[in-house]
């Protein structure tokens, strides 16, 4: 994966053989992967949650053709989601009672035409201003669909949604995608399929021009392009594959609701990218691995994740604008030096008392919810499989230590790693590229 | 006859009540080196701005080679063969030295919106980028961020993203400015090779530099040419140096 990443960062010199056969051999190694995860995690829920990556893999990465690649940042992609995922359950539904001769391997692709559809349409509208102005309008084209979802229940079936029976649709291979494991190889499959497009589609003179027009869209206006048609031909594009995800969603959960297209839909797409790094390829595929996983084990531990999920994105806006590709790409140059084991144990150390703070904080976050929102219940409760009373000083002490001298270790730790970061920098860069 | 490379035509502009260029009619014909010059705040940039279409004049009209380009978008002028630099650095910064010069050269290609096809791959484009990297010494630095170019490469990878897509007329706004006598010298020579059997039109401060390179020189004094002539005879010319003196002294 990392490979990926060094390729839309590295300047590229002439292709050598060698380099195609090396990015071939990613997606190789990629597909060996993905028909192999449901052997190694062999579990229902690890199955139902990897489909989900994959769904979300492809809407990141098509979350991040604009906000990455062109620069183009969007407050309504879950628009080209959902919409591809009501547009394939209607399909659906519709080949069910045709008995039209069409597999559900295919219909995806119906998702993806509607997000083309609708990308030209509101696209046409709202790529006419980068910017600020852009995505004020994503915005409000976003509320407009989220509140229309509302209004017209034939079409979006209202709070319920639309459902649908994947297994009615023509069996491919005798193949009826009615088990879990046949549907995580058709997300795989379509996953796969959908990040070489779009890692291609990177490589083109358009792929180009997106990061021109995303670095100084004033410039490319003078070397013969219009900023306007980049981003236009950007976000047509970008809600393809946003609909083919929603059309993947369709398939996996064989229900769509108004949740789908609503602002909640477009928050998580933008924290997924933005912590898997905007400035990588690689870097959405990360943030929708960490971020569907967390949604799951999260929401399973405690009851405020949404919580620690804003506080996730604000410490990495903070801390690692360049979300965790970025940080993984900062390693690079020690990987290569073979000095990476260098700053290993100053991280361990450091990661001690950064997690004992991190537990104290959430001691006092999860009491305070006890008493608060759940103050019915009593105050009686476990942290951390620790039985304890949110009402005596005792636990909130301990918080409070916990938090407030943690952190204080955690400060010393500081200069230790960035020591010896900068030591093992000073050897895998002896020579400074002269200036 | 042919038309003029470049011709302006009465060319006003105002920024509300106040007029910056006041009525400026100037013919440029094919193949000249023509330099612009006159004291700070003439509005020598702002003329740049309104025949590369960053600004619409007020009133009078541009003709490239004999088509009207009144008020057209800068990339549909970029597209007629007219390629301008900026006075301030203009570049690309996030993208490689290798991937600005690429970029300002796939219109001129062809290759326009082209997203099915590999940028990598095409024969041609490579070609033409090591050319223009090799023209303007930056061909070592390709794999460079042009953000963290020194500032006379800069001005080097200014000149080459202007000059890449083959425009028949450049522009080229201060490229010597705040450049050491030795950088200004190669950037001289460097003008002087990639603008052979082009029009040149270059703003510049620099007087050896002017006389130096320019065919013709016009002289721009508070919005009005008041002079447009061979450099000997602008050396010569009394309004000139009263103006220019006048000026300066002020």
């Amino acid at each position: 994966m990392s490979e990926v990443a060094n390729e839309t960062l590295r300047a590229d010199a002439p292709v050598a053989a060698q380099g195609s056969v090396k990015r071939y051999g990613i997606w190789g190694a990629t597909a060996v992967l993905f028909l192999a995860l449901p052997h190694i995690f062999t579990s229902g829920t690890a199955l139902t949650m990897m489909s989900v990556m994959g769904i979300m893999i492809v809407f990141a990465l098509s979350y991040n053709m604009l906000l990455g690649q062109t620069g183009m940042l969007s407050f309504g992609h879950a628009v080209y989601y959902g919409l591809g995922g009501f547009l394939v359950v209607h399909a659906m539904n519709t080949v069910v009672q045709g008995r039209l001769p069409v597999p559900v391997a295919l219909i995806p692709l119906v998702g993806g035409l509607a997000g083309l559809v609708f990308g030209f349409i509101f696209g046409s509208v709202s790529t006419r201003r980068g910017g600020t102005a852009f995505a004020m309008i994503s915005l409000g084209l976003g509320e407009l669909v989220a509140s229309s979802a509302l209004i017209l229940r034939s079409f979006f079936g209202g709070e319920e949604g639309i459902t649908t029976n994947r297994t009615k649709l023509l069996p491919l291979f005798g193949l009826n995608f009615g088990p879990q494991m046949q549907v995580y190889y058709l997300i795989a499959a379509w996953c796969l399929l959908s990040m070489i497009a779009m890692y291609a589609i990177t490589r083109t003179p358009f792929g180009r021009m997106c990061n021109a027009v995303r670095d100084n869209p004033e410039r490319a206006e003078f070397i013969g392009y219009s900023t306007q048609r980049v981003r236009f031909i950007a976000f047509c594009l970008s809600g393809v594959f946003a609909g083919i995800a929603g059309g993947l969603a369709a398939v996996n959960f064989e229900i769509v609701n108004s949740v789908s297209v609503a602002a909640g839909q477009s928050g998580i797409v933008l924290l997924m990218t933005y912590i898997g790094g905007v400035g990588n390829f690689a870097g959405p595929v990360l943030g929708a691995i960490l971020i569907t996983y967390l949604q799951v084990m999260l929401s399973d531990a405690t009851e405020v994740w949404q919580l620690y999920f804003g506080l996730l994105f604000i410490g990495m806006i903070m801390f690692a604008p360049g979300g965790i590709a970025g940080l993984l790409m900062m390693h690079q140059p020690l990987w290569r030096a073979r000095v990476l084991h260098r700053v290993i144990p100053p991280y361990l150390l450091a990661l001690v008392p950064g997690l004992v703070t991190l537990a104290g904080v959430c001691l006092a976050i999860e009491m305070t919810f006890r008493l608060t929102v759940r103050a019915s219940e009593g105050s009686a409760m476990f942290f951390l499989h620790v039985p304890l009373d949110a009402r005596s000083p005792l636990p909130w002490l301990v918080a409070a230590l916990l938090a407030g001298g943690g952190f204080w270790l955690f400060r010393r730790t500081w200069p230790i790693v960035a020591n010896a970061w900068s030591a093992a920098l000073a050897v895998a860069r002896p020579v400074r590229p002269a200036t | 006859m042919t038309a003029p490379a470049l011709e302006l035509a009465d060319l006003r502009k105002n920024f509300g009540r106040t007029e910056i260029i006041r009525g400026v009619s100037l013919q440029i014909p094919a193949g000249e080196r023509h330099a612009v010059i006159g004291p700070n705040g003439a509005g020598k940039s702002t003329l740049y701005n309104l025949i590369s279409g960053r600004l619409e004049p007020t009133s009078g009209s541009i003709r490239l080679n004999g088509e009207d380009i009144t008020g057209l978008r800068p990339y549909e002028i970029n597209r007629r063969g007219l390629a301008r630099s900026f006075q301030v650095t203009n570049i690309f910064p996030r993208l490689s030295v290798l991937e600005n010069v690429r970029c300002a050269l796939l219109w001129s290609m062809g290759y326009r919106y082209s997203f099915w096809r590999g940028i990598d791959g095409l024969a041609d484009v490579r070609r033409r980028t090591e050319e223009i990297l090799a023209q303007i010494n930056l061909a070592e630095r390709r794999d460079i961020q042009a953000g963290v170019l020194t500032y006379a490469e800069q001005r080097a990878l200014e000149i080459g993203i202007t000059i890449a897509g083959g425009a028949e007329i450049v522009l080229l706004d201060e490229p010597t400015a705040g450049m050491s006598r030795g950088e200004t010298e190669h950037a001289v020579a460097l003008i002087r090779k990639v603008s052979e059997g082009k029009t040149l039109v270059m703003i510049e401060h620099d007087m050896s530099v002017v006389f130096d390179l320019a065919d013709r020189i016009s002289v721009l004094v508070y919005g009005q040419l008041i002079a447009s002539d061979t450099p000997a005879r602008i050396k010569a010319d009394p309004a000139v140096k009263q103006a220019y003196l006048g000026t300066l002294a002020a």
